[in-house]
């Protein structure tokens, strides 16, 4: 122990640092977080399309909301996917669930005249159901999540397909925009927010404005406020609450985390439900947004969420991984997907360069993990 | 001490799994403030005797008492609650996990109130670093993942958070089988003190030095079943050491070993004769 220290004996009750602890620099402590290659990829994709789509438009404000939206929608689902992944399961119903959920909007509302909320209201009871069986499944059954949520995804595709044509005939549904104005639930999954701090900006000359004077961004996107709300939760919820250590237990070692008290078939069937609702939410800002219900909607977005989780540094058999890891690589999904449309490269690229990224990811996080489990 | 309402009773338990019986008709009891000590072979029904005590597996006939009143743990969690801490075999520790979060598993300390209600880190961090200090092993950080600790320091870990937590009955599956000398002793001094403060202890180990100073009775399972209980009174370090070891199966072990060495000796002598014609038939070869 070093002299600066005062010379008081009983120096030892006032914590004296310990000579094994070297003081670890700031670098290695955020070495060791799971978030760190997401964050170094959103940074080189961000440099990468500044050079690149550099006078494309890409990175005035409009097409930064561009981006940003196609982000928000994929990082709603895959913050839930996050918790369920670092839960130690997969879903992989998400994206039929996303169908479903748009039909069970549409359908009562258009058809049969229920007014919007009480047909968002039934999607979500369904969503809920949806995972509480998908969740119960993998506990009683004790079968991998993977050939469950497999199942699901047909099960649920096919009843968003047969009910549509039951009950319409079609398999689309439209005219949802007559029924949102007035609405007050719809109105939390559609339109803009901070629409009068954009005026304001606009009025200030910081951002553009169109011929009639009115700026050319009118407002932040609902689904970008979600994106970051749900983030937000399931950050808190993983460092500081108990049922985010529950949810790390669990995905670590069930039997370990159920010896030692804790409730892993309940954290499980509510992790299930919450891939359910997010999806759930994403298919409400979907319908209300193009103001129609397709059975095919979402179809591959289990895959993408996934993408991003991984992206984001969650390891796929669970117990570690972070929500704003895959915020981050929902970010860096939305920028490449908008940033190849943007710099005219055929858009056939954009999903070998997302296999590409996805597999770069794996190996890093891998490396990253016997790295963070070396003797420090 | 035996008028006295037994801390943890087990009346004729018994555990099936499908066809096989791992646990029959089981009975035992420990008071408050008395170590008892299971012994057996690998496979007698310990491990599932503890698992039956602590919630993992229910007992499929027989009734379990705590402190006099019938109790039926779902799971571990209840078991918990009601005051009985184990520390497993395996340790039931995740390794990717902090030192801290694996500590209070289950158990968080909260602070906050309502949907704002959060883990209080800094209280946790500061009791799990004192408890193993008080084990003998002085944490680095609390922060760091499991994973990075020796098997000792993971028991130790194991032990403390039991101990920490354990209000009526601590249970120890080979608690002291990866320890060094010094955490070995210390995890015995936890025994007796954990006796001394009127837990009720139940634990298993094979090693007779730590099993005879600590126990007050022993009792000896073999293949499923309860060989009778035994105080220490009425019993000698060496016929416990022979339950441990099933004495039978050392005495054919040794003369088996007796044996061996008796034809390694023949075989040397034989060779001894047999290797100048074996060179030579060799070196007529080449």
């Amino acid at each position: 122990m070093k002299s600066n220290e005062p010379n008081q004996s009983t120096a030892a009750v006032a914590e004296p640092q310990d000579e094994r602890l070297q003081k670890i620099s700031f670098w290695k402590k955020a070495l060791s977080r799971p978030e760190l290659g997401a964050l170094a990829g959103t940074v080189l994709v961000l440099a990468f399309f500044i050079v690149v789509s550099s006078g494309t438009g890409m990175f005035t404000p409009a097409g930064i909301l561009n981006f940003l939206e196609v982000a928000a929608q994929l990082g709603i689902i895959a913050t839930a996917a996050a918790l369920l992944m670092i839960g130690g399961e997969f879903d992989l119903s998400i994206g039929s669930m996303i169908g479903l959920a748009g039909i069970l909007i549409a359908i009562p509302a258009v058809e049969y005249g229920w007014p919007l909320w009480a047909a968002i209201l039934l999607a979500f009871f369904c969503a809920a159901l949806v995972g509480w069986i998908n969740g119960n499944l993998v506990n009683k059954t004790g079968l991998p999540s993977f050939i469950v949520t497999l199942g699901f995804l047909f099960i649920l595709r096919g009843l968003a397909i047969g009910i549509s044509r039951l009950l319409t005939g079609r398999t689309q549904v439209g005219g949802v925009h007559d029924h949102i104005p007035g609405d007050w639930f719809a109105a939390l999954f559609s339109g803009e927010v901070a629409t009068g701090l954009f005026a304001w900006m606009a009025s200030q000359g910081w951002i553009g404005t169109n011929f009639a004077g009115n700026p050319i961004v009118t407002g932040i996107p609902v689904s970008i406020v979600w994106w970051l709300g749900l983030t937000a939760v399931a950050t808190w919820v993983l460092l500081c609450t108990p049922y985010g250590n529950w949810i790390f237990a669990s995905g670590g070692d069930k039997n370990a985390a159920r010896n030692s008290g804790v409730p892993v078939h309940r954290v499980k069937i509510s992790l299930f439900m919450f891939t359910a609702f997010s999806a759930t939410v994403f298919a409400c800002i979907q319908v209300m947004d193009t103001g129609s219900a397709d059975t095919i909607r979402g179809m591959l977005k289990e895959l993408e969420a996934i993408i991003a989780v991984v992206i984001g540094g969650a390891l796929l058999t669970g117990g570690y991984g972070s929500a704003i890891g895959a915020a981050l690589g929902a970010l860096i999904f939305g920028m490449v997907q908008m940033g190849i449309f943007y710099t005219g490269v055929n858009t056939d690229w954009f999903q070998v360069f997302l296999g590409v990224m996805l597999l770069v990811a794996v190996l890093f996080n891998n490396y990253m993990r016997k790295k963070a489990m070396e003797a420090k | 001490m035996s008028e006295r309402t037994p801390m943890i009773e087990m009346c004729n338990v018994s555990k099936h799994f499908g066809s096989v019986i791992a646990l029959s008709d089981i009975s035992m009891k420990v008071c408050s403030g008395e170590v008892m000590c299971l012994l057996g072979d690998n496979g007698a029904g310990k491990s599932t005797l503890i698992k039956t005590l602590s919630g993992v597996h229910s007992p499929s006939h027989g009734e379990m008492y705590l402190d006099g009143k019938p109790v039926h743990f779902k799971s571990p969690a209840y078991a918990l609650d009601a005051g009985i801490a184990t520390v497993f075999q395996d340790l039931a520790m995740i390794p990717l996990m902090s030192i801290t979060r694996n500590f209070f598993m289950g158990r968080e300390p909260t602070v906050g109130w309502g949907p704002f209600k959060r883990i209080d880190w800094k209280y946790a961090d500061r009791i799990a670093k004192q408890e193993m200090a008080k084990i003998g092993i002085d944490v680095r950080d609390p922060g760091q993942p499991v994973g990075t600790l020796s098997g000792g320091e993971r028991q130790c870990v194991a032990i403390a958070r039991a101990v920490y937590f354990g209000a009526k009955v601590l249970i120890l599956d080979e608690p002291t089988s990866a320890l060094g000398v010094k955490q070995a002793s210390v995890v015995l001094r936890y025994i007796a003190k954990a006796r001394a403060d009127g837990l009720a202890v139940i634990f298993i180990t094979h090693n007779v030095h730590h099993a005879f100073p600590v126990a007050d009775a022993f009792t000896l399972l073999a293949r499923g079943g309860s060989l009778g209980t035994f105080r220490k009174a009425d019993i000698t370090r060496e016929e416990v050491l022979n339950m441990m070891a099933g004495g039978a199966e050392l005495e054919s072990l040794d003369a088996e070993l007796a044996e061996f060495q008796r034809s390694d000796t023949e075989q040397k002598a034989s060779r001894g004769s047999a290797a100048p014609r074996q060179e030579a038939s060799s070196s007529s070869g080449t």
